[in-house]
């Protein structure tokens, strides 16, 4: 994704051995080491040990079997993931669309709608789904806590993020390019299969993931819009907060995490190949 | 030579600003046409009107007596070559130079045959007298639609007959398997000669190979187009425009982005390629020294209208006002009167030329090109004056000279040092009268 300009910066820095800008990552290492890589360890040493004995540590596998032998946790995954999974499809399909229609204003026009897009992020994320609850209360309170209720609210909250990517990646093809396509005979729809997606699959890639992820572990949007129903997120918290069982709380983590990796892998996997496919043959 | 675009009194507005005034611009079979004139002049938007992606205000555009205004840029039998290239940088070189041929796939490629087909057809069908004839030809274009549908028509029928043969062997013919392994080859060397979408791809291929060749880019089919100098990107722009064979291609600045040598080596051999490939090209430049070389037909156009349409000679030799004489070379320009048809004055002195048809005592301007003018000893012309300055020019020295009314800018192969007191020579033929403008 990054060519250029990064690469020839890290040949550079082994040819010379001290370039100032050097010392611009030192902020970025200490924050992804405190806060990233040290807590992903200790989420795994959590989930991989077990207390014996005051403060004797052994290594056990026990939480990973304990979550898969209930049968109410693994489907509380389930759902958890088919709900964000229908969010993020339900993101891609309006967001899109959307940010392809943005990039076709005038850049002032595209300034205003990205800002009305971004706006309600302004607003504290808990205000947002409590308001949404109340805009249920009076439509129809018998909505709550059905899965339609929590994907609303999802796709809600999480559009903005499945739209900026995309909206980043659309508006920085070069016009001419649509141009050059339907000059050697493309027509709008293969245009937009052969010039306009391929060029904004990396922007679907990221929206996809920046939707995927914090859906399938939001506990803000099932408590409020979902009548305090138990998703992923929750089970996890209530793990480390109410029973005090921090390894089993580390070990679904993991879980769920490791599913959602694969997801994502899977989804950029199918994406190339359909790329490739697209060249080869159509 | 046959007429093929036609432009009628197309004008063109963005809002207040008034780009195109009125063309009127006919352009014929093979011809190398230029628009050339300063920036901002329309001519890049002329060419954007006739590729399809800016509808003028007003006016025509006809091909081949047809006004194509209503047919979207994908539809149109042009191809462009666009001022930044415009390469796809999803694909590489192959794909961007197959990028044409994929357009138009297979699919919407038997879609028109058919359709072009049933209209023959129709036109055959008024024209039968019985109904016997019109039923037979009816017959005959289902066929045909079915042969379009699937070439492998016929085999498959060779075919079939072929495994009809198997089943009616006799089992208990000592040769039976002989004779069914007989057959059964003959299939398989039928097969052969399907048409799959191996082979379409492999004809794709091959012709991608032959344009990658004319442009002298092969080895590079798989290389990004990134990592492509700019004469390079610029030969796959050009193999992708003309791999559809288009009628009419047209160029946008082509060069503009390239350094003088292979500015000049691309010059000779876009003409070699319009020469050879039979296609009408219209080019766009503001370069006057690659429009007078490579086209057969120069369009001078400023703010918006066309100033002089002509064979680069005459474009040069005979400009129709200032404009077009400054655009196009160096020149001097001197304002005169016409005392009579082969007679102007200028600066107090009447010389003889070979202009006429203006009115008598009109006010008109003279073009004196400085190659045509010559450095004489003092006194031997009316027009004596003082070296003013001399640059190398490598082929020549320019010289100013400077006299009591104005400076004559010469072109000569020999030095004359500053301050020397000369005259100045022409013959006849070099001066040039226009129009006042």
């Amino acid at each position: 994704m990054f060519h250029g300009p990064l690469q020839t910066a890290v040949r550079e820095k082994r040819k010379v051995k001290v370039k100032p800008y050097t010392f611009l990552g030192i902020p970025y290492y200490i924050l992804l080491s405190s806060l990233i890589i040290i807590p992903l360890l200790l989420i795994i040493v959590y989930a991989v040990t077990i207390q014996e004995q005051g403060l004797y540590y052994k290594f056990t596998l026990i939480y990973f079997r304990q979550f898969f032998n209930e049968a109410e946790f693994v489907r509380v995954m389930a759902d958890s993931i088919v709900l964000a999974l229908m969010t993020t499809l339900i993101c891609l399909f309006i967001g899109y669309p959307l940010a392809y229609f943005i990039t076709k204003r005038k850049p002032i026009t595209q300034a205003i709608l990205v800002l009305l897009i971004t706006a309600p992020m302004w607003v504290n994320m808990l205000i947002r789904t409590v308001a949404w609850k109340q805009i249920f209360d009076m439509i129809n309170p018998r909505l709550l806590g059905t899965d339609f209720a929590i994907i609303v609210g999802m796709v809600y909250v999480f559009l903005p993020f499945m739209v900026l990517p995309i909206y980043t990646v659309l508006s920085k093809i070069d016009p001419l390019l649509y141009e050059a396509s339907a000059d050697l005979g493309g027509s709008n729809l293969k245009t937009f299969r052969k010039v306009t997606l391929p060029l904004s699959i990396s922007g679907v890639l990221s929206g996809i993931t920046m939707v995927l992820l914090p859906a399938a572990t939001t506990m803000v949007i099932p408590r409020y819009l979902g009548q305090n129903r138990v998703l992923i997120g929750t089970l996890i918290e209530r793990k480390f907060y109410d029973s005090g069982n921090w390894g089993y709380g580390a070990a679904i983590a993991i879980i769920l995490s490791l599913i959602i990796m694969v997801m994502v892998y899977f989804t950029k996997k199918l994406d190339r190949n359909k790329e490739v496919e697209l060249d080869e043959k159509a | 030579m046959k007429k093929l675009i036609e432009l009628r009194n197309v004008t063109k507005a963005f809002g207040e600003n008034v780009v195109l005034k009125g063309i009127d611009l006919e352009i014929y079979e093979n011809e190398f046409v230029t628009l050339l004139g300063p920036s901002g002049c329309g001519k890049t938007t002329t060419l954007r009107i006739i590729g399809g992606f800016v509808d003028p205000s007003s006016g025509e555009v006809l091909l081949n007596e047809k006004n194509i205004l209503d047919i979207p840029a994908h539809k149109r039998p042009t191809n462009t070559v666009f001022q930044r290239y415009a390469l796809f940088p999803h694909l590489d070189v192959f794909e961007n130079v197959a990028f044409g041929l994929r357009m138009h796939s297979n699919k919407a490629n038997i879609k028109i045959q058919i359709e072009k087909l049933k209209e023959d057809y129709q036109i055959r069908m008024d024209h039968a007298l019985d109904s016997n004839t019109k039923k037979k030809l009816k017959l005959e274009l289902n066929k045909e639609i079915e042969l379009i549908k699937d070439p492998n028509v016929h085999l498959k029928l060779k075919i079939d007959k072929l495994k009809n043969k198997i089943k009616a062997l006799d089992k208990t013919n000592p040769e039976f398997v002989s004779q069914k392994q007989k057959l059964q080859d003959q299939i398989k060397a039928i097969k052969v000669d399907f048409e799959t979408p191996k082979v379409r791809e492999k004809r794709l291929t091959d012709k991608v190979m032959k344009y990658l060749a004319m442009v002298n880019l092969q080895g590079y089919e798989r290389r990004s187009v990134h990592k492509l100098s700019g004469g390079q990107q610029q030969r796959v722009a050009i193999a992708r425009a003309l791999i559809n064979e288009p009628k009419v291609l047209l160029l946008d600045e082509p060069l503009a982005a390239l350094d003088l040598k292979l500015r000049q080596e691309m010059q000779y051999e876009l003409k070699e390629i319009q020469r050879n490939a039979g296609i009408t090209f219209i080019y766009v430049t503001h370069d006057q020294e690659e429009a007078l070389t490579m086209s057969d037909k120069i369009v001078v156009m400023n703010e918006g209208e066309i100033q002089q349409v002509g064979k680069p000679e005459d474009i040069y030799n005979e400009p129709i006002n200032t404009f077009v004489a400054k655009f196009i070379g160096e020149s001097n320009i001197i304002e005169g009167i016409m005392i009579d048809d082969y007679l102007v004055e200028f600066d107090g002195v009447k010389y003889p030329c070979v202009d006429y048809g203006f009115k008598r005592n009109e006010i008109v301007d003279i073009v004196l090109r400085p190659e045509d003018l010559d450095i004489v000893p003092e006194g031997t012309t009316p027009i004596s004056g003082v070296v003013d300055s001399v640059a190398f020019k490598g082929v020549h020295y320019e010289i100013d000279v400077k006299t009591n009314t104005r400076i004559y800018t010469v072109h000569t192969t020999d030095y004359q040092p500053e301050g020397k007191k000369v005259s100045v020579s022409f013959e006849k033929e070099d001066l040039h009268v226009m129009e006042k403008w």
